[in-house]
């Protein structure tokens, strides 16, 4: 029997020749992705030795630059864990910052055909490099840097074929809120996705879909690597080996389906979940709205920033609206300044923050009191998420919460572009 | 393994913000269990017994890789039984001993408060009120293991890989 992508990278990372949905596996872990927020309370407990130190990269992301001592102390720790043991993957408080998904990303950590674990649950994030990824528990990456070895069950998977092209408004956030919409949630499923819809689709706007699979509970969510993946990898890690690993003609999966994306339309969730909780932006409430985000791992890009700059060229922000946009790290910040994207935006009256995981979940940048509303391109909207239980989240595209900002009410962004 | 106590009944797509909220996990981490279900059953984690068990609904559990079972552990709950959990969430109750079982039906099965009976070796639930037993899902004994060991900590300490908790950052 022939097996999914997400099986042949299993497989591998387990050392087995074949593996079957209800199998329970031990892997090897290729890459270990630890983060400030292992340090926090000691949720991961130091192991006295590391397994390999060059499969480890650590980053400060959720709360950095340090908001408190004891957050200080957090990130104090994680550098003596670095230097302890020889980790020289090591992204600090400076031009190398940045929120962990978006690094692994852009470093060309995340590879094709390998195994990568973090405690964060978007790490599926790199599935995007056909890279089967995973968030796991505090304790287990505890037992992955001291071991290198963690467990998965096999799931089933279910195959989406993209096909079309998304309209120059949408972004990976419309495509997700569409499956979560039409197909529900995918616990205890992995999905992946070929077709000639994603090789029309950036990197970026690949890795908001991987990104955002945590939200319709997906276990590991992997893209076919094309050409445009392995060339975004070997100009970033060129010394990297890696094998990308295809689904067998005869893979079987819990089912097919097909999307295409040209039929998709801006889309906004409700509060709560994007699980059967989206409806078409032009339909929705017109409520005021007191905040609107961009960032987090989903979307924190470039593409982000260029689309959110072009909705608000010459345009200002609504009165009562504040319109904060967090870049997914410095590097990005830099070139979105060299681009004049961030003079556009503040220019707009948009709040231009460092790069952290910041408002997305609740930590920073952007807290919300009882009662307000806020439109997000962040990750997740669950109820007391981004600050007060009382507060509201509505969840779009960039595109979306970039008009919204101007109108102060949910606005589709394609009469601005 | 077997678990007697008395039952809290939650629905569907529980989630692991409304047991451990993101502005609650910066506050001193002995605090941080009481805040469990604040946003949507205030009051609950005062009611709550060591020894009580957990019923939920679909997918309970789902969103973060934060230590949400942890706080469930610290208010007593031994145990949490639904008709499906998340699989991150699954992995962290392992991760910190709390014994979690999958039970197809469970919701109509067990009305709030009734007294159940847990058996790890078979798998099954009883509900004490009306005698019936409901069959829950196998798992592997390497799982099994790590929740009955009281998680994957006191598995590495008894391995000696771990170092003493670092008192800056407790």
């Amino acid at each position: 029997m022939g097996m999914t992508m997400v099986e042949k990278i299993l497989a591998r990372s387990a050392g087995l020749e074949n593996v079957s949905p209800g199998d329970v596996i031990t892997v090897d872990v290729g890459t270990a992705v630890v983060i400030d927020q292992n340090f926090m309370h000691n949720r991961m407990r130091e192991p006295k030795q590391v397994f390999d130190p060059d499969k480890i990269v650590i980053m400060l992301d959720h709360i950095a630059p340090a908001d408190s001592p004891m957050r200080a102390s957090m990130h104090k720790a994680a550098r003596r864990f670095a230097d302890k043991h020889g980790i020289t993957r090591f992204h600090d408080v400076n031009n190398g910052l940045g929120i962990c998904h978006q690094l692994v990303a852009d470093f060309g950590y995340a590879l094709p055909g390998t195994l990568l674990a973090c405690v964060d649950s978007h790490t599926c994030s790199a599935g995007a490099f056909n890279c089967a990824a995973r968030g796991i528990g505090h304790p287990e990456m505890s037992q992955v840097c001291a071991t290198g070895q963690t467990w998965f069950p096999v799931c089933e998977t279910i195959r989406y074929t993209l096909t079309g092209t998304l309209a120059p408004a949408m972004n990976g956030k419309d495509i997700i809120l569409h499956i979560g919409n039409t197909y529900g949630e995918h616990a205890m499923h992995n999905v992946e996705f070929v077709g000639e819809g994603v090789s029309g689709m950036s990197m970026n706007a690949r890795r908001t879909l991987a990104t955002m699979c945590a939200e319709i509970s997906v276990e590991f969510a992997v893209f076919e690597a094309d050409d445009r993946c392995i060339a975004h990898i070997r100009e970033r890690n060129p010394d990297a080996e890696f094998e990308a690993q295809f689904a067998d003609p005869d893979a079987v999966y819990a089912a097919e389906r097909t999307v295409d994306l040209g039929a998709i339309e801006p889309l906004v969730a409700y509060p709560g979940t994007i699980v059967a909780n989206a409806r078409p932006v032009k339909d929705a409430d017109q409520d005021h709205i007191d905040q609107a985000f961009i960032g987090s791992c989903a979307n924190g890009t470039l593409d982000d920033f260029e689309i959110a700059a072009k909705v608000v060229k010459g345009r200002k922000i609504a009165r009562g609206t504040r319109f904060i946009v967090t870049p997914g790290s410095q590097a990005i910040f830099l070139e979105a300044m060299r681009r004049g994207y961030v003079q556009t935006l503040m220019e707009a009256g948009a709040v231009v923050t460092n790069s952290t995981c910041g408002a997305c979940c609740g930590y920073s940048n952007g807290i919300l009191a009882p009662g307000e509303k806020c439109v997000t391109a962040s990750t997740r909207n669950f109820k007391g998420r981004m600050g007060s239980p009382e507060a509201e989240i509505f969840l779009a595209s960039p595109a979306t919460v970039a008009a919204t900002a101007i109108r102060g009410t949910l606005t589709d962004p394609r009469e601005f572009l | 393994m077997r678990f007697d106590g008395k039952s809290w009944k939650f629905g569907d797509h529980i989630n692991t913000d409304l047991i451990l909220p993101g502005p609650v996990m910066l506050m001193p981490y002995d605090e941080q269990p009481q805040y469990a279900f604040h946003a949507n059953r205030p009051g609950w984690a005062a009611e709550v017994s060591q020894g009580d068990i957990i019923v939920g609904g679909q997918n309970f559990g789902t969103g973060s890789g934060r230590p949400a079972a942890r706080s469930l552990k610290e208010l007593g709950i031994t145990c949490i039984i639904a008709e499906s959990i998340n699989g991150l969430f699954f992995r962290n109750c392992a991760n910190y001993g709390v014994f979690a079982l999958e039970c197809p039906g469970i919701s109509k099965f067990i009305e709030e408060g009734d007294e159940i009976e847990v058996e790890f070796g078979q798998f099954t639930v009883r509900n004490k009120r009306t005698g019936e037993v409901l069959q829950g899902t196998h798992f592997p004994e390497m799982v099994l293991e790590v929740m009955r060991a009281g998680g994957i900590y006191p598995m590495m300490e008894a391995k000696g890989l771990l170092e003493e908790p670092n008192p800056e950052t407790a």
